[in-house]
């Protein structure tokens, strides 16, 4: 076994994935040098031809991938903060996205985007601690959120050889994360197939990207007396709706917890779902980020803005009292 | 398959245009456009569309100076470039209504007309985003070892898309196979270049130091010619070229404009640009008699198109969301 942090497997899914297939090429920000270390030791392996730095233009390198990906390579995109979603989300949505069906299927788009170090990170304020997969979920766009080494790894490999667009969001809040695991059993992840990382029989707990660490360990701190399972769809477009209806089938209650915001986000999406569709006993509580939030920098605002593990607890407490009840 | 584009094609482009060749073009374009306007009147195509009479001479000297394995992309006023690429008019004509023999199997329509297999990358209908699809185009095309050329069209409301400008820099920087066709109508919709186009369209290239020329964009002859020569620069490695043709646009910038009928120009105005005409440029080069066989040929061919599509199957909408991925990942149904 080895220490694997998951910087280092996002790393190595790229390193692999470039050795694999020579089509993979990596675009973006200061990636020779890998100012996120994300492209570490990249440029030395594979040379310039695959591993270009972009001027600060991100509509056109991203538009500049699409074509690139229709003439047969596969770009990965790497953004230097997750807002610059915004500016490429022309490029990625209106385009990349929408040229499969626009063409009656003559082409698609296998374009890996990724993020790393999405959502909240120390003091870096309203601009730059976003966290957007809903949107990208919202629109129809493949989207990995991945919580551990090896799910990183495992995710942002099946990005690189799906055929579609895929955006890989990496959080903040996981990318210290450090794993013991085996490389030899390292391996892609399909896409829309959650994990169960808890296995209980009172409450479902879904947790998005770091957030399972958080639910992982208040479900360890109630153990005893209210038994949670924790549930990481892994990607969150396409979701495991069935890997969810199974848990709600074992618990019957239903807590979220999501580091988006709230009005249309994933996790609105979800209880919606399992409203509509799944046992449930009990009325299902969200934590999100507030509607339409924008971080503030102070710290304690920035905190006080995003879900944390009172709420959960707070939450999984309330929905086992409406179920004893109801 | 991904990333599966024209095969590449051992004919070179003549060195010198076939005169008759550029005029079956135009003819075809002109008569094209005014087929499809009728099925636009009849209530046969849903929406309408941009109508590139007037424009012909750009997309016929273009595509007729580049091989059949070069790339393009094209815009919402598509239609032209289309066919001067090669894309079968029956096709393109069933696309536009619609259907699903169409080029896109009715899932395109008018703005985004593709045909990969004859190098047509897609008619775009966001000003000026196609610029970076082509540029990436012509850099993958570049090293994998071909020598493919990409025309990316757009119009002069394009150049002031930030997206247009940064593709310019990467292009020049990379010294891509690229030529950027602008294609100056004078209106964006109803707005006039000189309102909303500060300094110079060619200056905007040649800032980025890529070479720009202005070409009379009414002469089929005149717009190969200058296509040729940046067609040249591109296949020798020494990048880019802007090409910024003067045109005029003889209809309504889209057919709902009969109904609306804004005014911003002169009914003068009009009569005066459209007494230019490409179809008796080019046709005054060729014989009299050459000229009404192509005229009739082209006649017979649209009367087929036009029964084509008529008589093509609209698509099932339960296929509505076909094609959305290329692994036919299912989208969930919007109500239950
Ligand atoms: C980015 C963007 N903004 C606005 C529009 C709406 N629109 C469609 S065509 C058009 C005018 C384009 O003018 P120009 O580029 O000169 O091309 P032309 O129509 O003259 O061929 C506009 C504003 C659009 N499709 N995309």
């Amino acid at each position: 076994m080895t220490i694997l942090s998951y910087l280092k497997a996002l790393n190595r899914a790229v390193a692999d994935e470039m050795e694999r297939d020579p089509a993979v090429c990596v675009f973006g920000e200061d990636v020779r040098v890998a100012v996120t270390n994300v492209t570490a030791g990249l440029v030395k392996r594979f040379g310039e031809e695959r591993v270009l730095d972009m001027p600060i233009s991100e509509q056109a390198f991203t538009g500049i991938a699409t074509g690139a990906a229709m003439a047969g390579r596969r770009p990965l995109i790497e953004y230097q903060i997750p807002a610059l979603l915004f500016i490429a989300f022309e490029q990625i949505v209106n385009q990349a996205h929408k040229f499969s069906l626009m063409t009656g299927g003559q082409i698609s788009v296998p374009v890996t985007y990724l993020i790393p170090s999405s959502g909240s990170r120390d003091g870096w304020a309203g601009q730059h601690s976003d966290h957007p997969y809903s949107l990208f979920a919202h629109v129809g766009v493949k989207t990995a959120v991945p919580a551990t080494p090896a799910d990183a790894y495992g995710l942002l490999v099946t990005a690189i050889r799906d055929d579609d667009p895929v955006v890989v969001f990496a959080p903040a809040g996981a990318m210290g994360r450090r794993a013991d695991v085996d490389l030899a059993q390292l391996a892609p992840i399909p896409l829309g197939v959650g994990r169960i990382h808890r296995p209980g029989t009172d409450v479902t707990v879904v947790a998005i990207g770091h957030l399972v660490h958080d639910a992982l360990e208040v479900a360890e701190e109630l153990s005893g007396t209210i038994d949670v399972e924790v549930f990481d769809p892994r990607s969150v477009y396409p979701f495991d709706w069935q890997g969810l209806a199974a848990s709600l089938e074992r618990t019957g209650r239903l807590v979220v917890i999501d580091d988006s915001n709230r009005s249309c986000g994933i996790g609105g999406e979800i209880l919606a779902t399992a409203a509509e569709q799944m046992r449930l006993v009990a009325p299902p509580k969200r934590i999100t980020r507030p509607d339409g939030a924008v971080l503030p920098f102070a710290e304690g605002l920035d905190r006080a803005l995003q879900p944390t593990r009172e709420q959960l607890r707070h939450a999984i407490h309330g929905v086992m009292k409406a179920g004893a009840t109801g | 398959m991904p990333g599966s584009v024209a095969p590449a094609s051992a004919s070179a482009a003549s060195p010198s245009p076939d005169p008759a060749a550029l005029y079956r073009t135009v003819r075809l374009i002109r008569r094209f456009e005014e087929r499809a306007v009728e099925l636009v009147r009849a209530g046969e195509v849903f929406g309408g569309i941009h109508p590139y009479t007037g424009q012909e001479a750009i997309a016929a000297g273009t595509c007729g100076a580049l091989r059949a394995d070069d790339l393009i992309t094209s815009t919402h006023r598509g239609h032209g470039h289309v066919l001067a690429k090669g894309a079968d008019p029956a096709r393109m004509m069933a696309e536009i209504a619609g259907r699903a023999t169409g080029l896109n199997r009715g899932r395109g329509g008018s703005m985004h007309a593709a045909d990969f297999g004859v190098g047509i990358l897609g008619a775009n209908a966001i000003v000026g985003a196609a610029a970076p699809i082509a540029t990436g185009a012509a850099w993958a095309a570049r090293c994998a070892g071909s020598d493919r050329v990409v025309v990316t069209y757009f119009g002069d409301g394009a150049v002031s898309q930030g997206v247009v400008l940064e593709t310019f820099n990467m292009a020049a920087l990379w010294r891509a196979p690229v030529i950027f066709v602008c294609e100056n109508n004078g209106f964006a919709t109803t707005t006039r270049t000189q309102d909303a186009v500060a300094g110079s369209i060619t200056g905007r290239a040649e800032a980025f130091g890529i070479p720009a020329e202005r070409v009379w964009g009414m002469d089929p002859e005149a717009v190969y010619a200058a296509t040729a020569r940046a067609v040249a620069r591109a296949r020798s490695g020494e990048g880019p070229t802007l090409l910024e043709c003067e045109t005029y646009r003889y209809d309504a910038h889209h057919t709902w404009e009969h109904a609306a009928r804004p005014r911003y120009r002169t009914p003068e105005e009009v009569e005066l640009g459209r007494s230019v005409d490409p179809l008796d440029i080019q046709g005054a080069r060729i014989d009299a008699g050459v000229r009404a066989r192509i005229d009739a040929e082209v006649d017979v061919l649209l009367d087929e198109a036009v029964r084509f599509a008529l008589e093509s199957p609209r698509p099932d909408p339960a296929t509505a969301l076909d094609f959305l991925y290329a692994d036919g990942t299912t989208a969930r149904a919007g109500a239950l």
